[in-house]
């Protein structure tokens, strides 16, 4: 399976800009297309909501608890997968044990999956009448349509994309500078808490911006199996859906600031990559 | 969904004028033309079983016509025509939906019929785990009810049903306010809420009588008349339609008998 590989390495194996004259009208032309596809919805978008009023949209009740569910559900989101996901990456940088290869695969599933997929399944499994649904609700815990469902639908869809930037950041770190860690005393946590993660910090960091951008973003998964509640699992991505049937400014005055969120996400995880190299 | 088919959708203007059928093909339902048209029919998500097969019929009707139905909730196809989906017809579960359309120039002519009446039941899980037994039942805290969305035909009728229920002393003035206490979740057409309801997901839904019969491994509980909505349907050609004299062939068809019972098995009630 292809590893995915960093932005920064991909730039750094890069020759330097070929000579201006080689590069023709042969390759700018498509090149027009795609930037042109990329640019043009996003603009129409801002400028559409500009058009409308923008700041009394987006103070309107609805949006604000759409936003407010998305802060909560996506930072908590993040730390489940920061908690759960670094031990998780590391093993599988750093161990060799049966059946890695299929673990890895089942990891990246979710990359590839439809998010619609991935909420039918979380219905299946911890749905009332799911596999396990039943008995958690012996224990009192029912989960279809509560806010922690939105948290679980958003850590299964992006908790894979920081575990393969984590398992790829702590692969990267020299295996000799370990072992001279070890020949110091350090154990298992210190090697872990002030080598490798140190070390793979930037990797770390880097993976926890995209993972959190693509929880803010998430939607199939959430409408199955969190469903649309107000304050409750409608989240910034369910209420521009919503807001486009029923209130179109709001849903355009969301979706600006989504964009305007992700612009920032990425270019601070470009900035961490320009000052690893 | 609804994005996808926006995005991939041509604008109306893309489609020449001069494409109108040839004059001397007058009747567009006759069976002796067999040149191959296609028909795109935006009908409400509770219409899907009913529409589904006057479909068939009306191909088996009309030979070398495909109608092609796109089933969701009428605000998210009203949403669609607007934003140049090519329909040809449109049947809403409200008037509100085809009236804006109509302010819109959107509809042929501005005009519009009604095809079916609906009304609406509480339908429950096969299980009925919140043994809910009454309509006052639906009040019992922590029942999990789930509802369309207020912009939804369905989900406007559920909160009128119970506003007109708050008017009951029987209920009480908090009963609408206490019902919608319950709801987990506003879905975006009756079919999901049919769905996570048969899923048993939630203890209770409020969906279309039609939608009931549809699924018959659901309990329900009837809503009495003089609390329920009489949701009427109505029916029109699509003023951009490419199509608009087969378009009118179709609206004929369903207003016809053979159209009127199909509805009717499907559990719709004749319109008027």
């Amino acid at each position: 399976m292809a590893r995915a590989i960093p932005l920064t390495s991909l730039r750094r194996s890069l020759p330097k800009p070929v000579a201006r004259r080689r590069t023709g009208w042969i390759f700018i032309i498509p090149s027009l297309v795609m930037i042109v596809l990329f640019a043009l919805p996003l603009l129409a978008l801002i400028l559409r909501a500009a058009g409308s009023d923008f700041l009394i949209s987006i103070a309107a009740p609805s949006a604000l608890q759409a936003l407010r569910v998305s802060l909560v559900t996506s930072t908590l989101s993040l730390c489940v997968t920061l908690l759960c996901g670094t031990p998780l990456a590391y093993l599988l940088a750093r161990s060799q044990f049966p059946l890695k290869p299929w673990l890895e695969t089942l990891i990246d599933l979710p990359i590839v999956l439809p998010p619609s997929v991935a909420g039918i399944a979380l219905l299946m499994a911890f749905g009332r009448n799911g596999m396990v649904g039943p008995s958690l609700s012996l224990l009192g815990i029912h989960l279809p349509f509560t806010t922690a469902a939105v948290v679980m639908a958003q850590t299964f869809v992006s908790g894979p994309l920081y575990i393969r930037a984590a398992r790829i950041g702590f692969t990267d770190v020299d295996v000799q500078l370990e072992e001279a860690a070890t020949v110091e005393g350090a154990n298992a946590w210190q090697l872990f808490r002030e080598v490798m993660i140190p070390l793979a910090g930037t990797a770390l960091l880097n993976g926890a911006i995209l993972c959190w951008a693509r929880a803010l973003g998430e939607f199939g998964a959430t409408i199955l199996f969190a469903g649309n509640l107000e304050g409750v699992t409608q989240t910034m991505p369910l209420a521009v859906y919503i807001g486009l049937e029923r209130d179109l400014a709001i849903a355009l005055a969301l979706s600006v600031m989504l964009v305007a969120v992700s612009i920032l996400l990425l270019t601070s995880a470009r900035r961490l990559e320009r000052r690893e190299d | 969904m609804a994005a996808c088919t926006l995005a991939a959708t041509p604008a109306p203007t893309a489609v020449p004028p001069t494409q109108a059928p040839p004059t001397q093909v007058p009747t567009p339902a006759s069976t002796a033309s067999p040149e191959a048209r296609t028909l795109n029919v935006f009908a409400a998500a509770s219409l899907t079983g009913a529409f589904g097969e006057i479909a068939k019929a009306f191909e088996a009707a009309n030979l070398g016509v495909t109608v092609t139905n796109n089933f969701a909730g009428s605000q998210a196809l009203r949403t669609q025509i607007e934003q140049g989906a090519p329909a040809d017809v449109f049947a809403s579960a409200d008037h509100k939906n085809m009236d804006t359309m109509v302010t819109e120039n959107l509809v042929q002519d501005g005009k519009y019929q009604d095809f079916a009446n609906n009304k609406l039941v509480v339908i429950l899980p096969p299980k009925n785990p919140a043994n809910i037994q009454t309509l006052q039942d639906l009040a019992k805290p922590g029942m999990k009810l789930i509802l369309e969305d207020a912009s939804v035909p369905a989900g406007n009728y559920s909160r009128q049903i119970l506003a007109n229920m708050s008017k009951d002393s029987t209920y009480g003035s908090d009963f609408s306010d206490k019902v919608l206490k319950n709801v987990v979740s506003n879905e975006t057409d009756v079919k999901q809420v049919v769905s996570k309801v048969d899923l048993g997901e939630g203890d209770a839904g409020i969906v279309y009588v039609t939608d009931a019969q549809a699924a018959p491994d659901l309990k329900s509980i009837e809503i009495p008349d003089n609390f329920n909505v009489i949701a009427k349907y109505p029916l029109a050609v699509v003023a951009k339609s490419s199509n608009s004299e087969l378009a009118a062939a179709f609206v004929q068809y369903v207003l016809s008998p053979e159209g009127q019972a199909v509805l009717q098995k499907w559990g719709f009630a004749p319109a008027k």
